[in-house]
């Protein structure tokens, strides 16, 4: 899918990176967690996240994500639409929450960065 | 700067804002050299881990890097608190990151282990109330 239908399937506003729409995207990583991000997401991958600091703008440059979409209506501060600017990273936002975005992407073929984590679990302390 | 190069960046503890800072201006550099891609994702990926860690836990800290023509050299340390057992630090999943850390989408106890994951060699030494040590080898 091209980062165009998919700002069309998601009634998305394209906050930055408005040139870029041709970029082809194939996987995507939905995270809250920007830890997971850096541990899971694949090169070209679309970020989808509900966070809007400036730190998913530098993770998305470091990870190679092409783009990230922002979730539940949320509009990012000036400074992170700034650094995505400089840096070159196309911003979506859409009103869908997280699930929805992730089961209309998946639904139109795009496809997660990892299925199931490999190895054993991982139990957390509280 | 087509072969190597040798450098340092200043990183401060609790700085939050500058998160990943030095970590994208090393890619930048990284990508002028004629690297693999994959190469240079994975060392940018264990020096935003490190980053993070230095802004999270210590007071300040240094990332040295070197670029030879064989390999990418990750050296880093921190004036800090220091881990007092390294091995459940390595573990996934540990963190004693507090709530700040947590809200800023960090904290989740993958940091150690990832940066593990990215290098072909990894050495971690830390000293109680001292601070800590790593040393993340990637071949080119």
């Amino acid at each position: 899918m091209t980062l165009r239908e998919i700002a069309d399937l998601l009634d998305a506003r394209v906050l930055v990176g408005g040139d870029h729409l041709d970029i082809e995207v194939k996987t995507a990583f939905s995270a809250d967690l920007m830890s997971d991000v850096l541990a899971f997401a694949k090169p070209g991958s679309i970020m989808i996240t509900g966070l809007t600091n400036p730190q998913i703008v530098r993770i998305a440059s470091i990870v190679d994500n092409s783009a990230i979409l922002v979730v539940r209506g949320k509009i990012p501060p000036e400074e992170t639409l700034t650094l995505a600017e400089e840096l070159d990273i196309p911003v979506l936002s859409t009103r869908y929450i997280l699930f929805e975005t992730s089961g209309r992407l998946y639904a139109s073929g795009i496809v997660g960065c990892v299925r199931k984590i490999e190895g054993p679990e991982s139990v957390v302390p509280l | 700067m087509t072969q190597g190069c040798e450098c340092s960046f200043p990183v401060e503890g609790e700085n939050f804002d500058e998160a990943g800072k030095v970590s994208v201006e090393i890619k930048k550099m990284l990508k002028k050299i004629d690297i693999p891609d994959d190469v240079v994702r994975r060392a940018a990926i264990a020096t935003y881990e490190s980053e993070v860690n230095i802004i999270s836990y210590a007071i300040q800290g240094t990332v040295n890097l070197q670029v030879t023509r064989d390999h990418i050299l990750i050296d880093i340390q921190d004036t800090g608190p220091g881990i007092s057992n390294i091995e459940q630090a390595m573990e996934q999943g540990y963190s004693t990151a507090n709530d700040h850390i947590r809200e800023m989408g960090f904290g989740a106890g993958m940091g150690l282990f990832n940066i593990k994951n990215c290098s072909d060699t990894f050495e971690i030494s830390s000293e109680e109330g001292k601070g800590t040590h790593l040393k993340i080898l990637i071949n080119r």
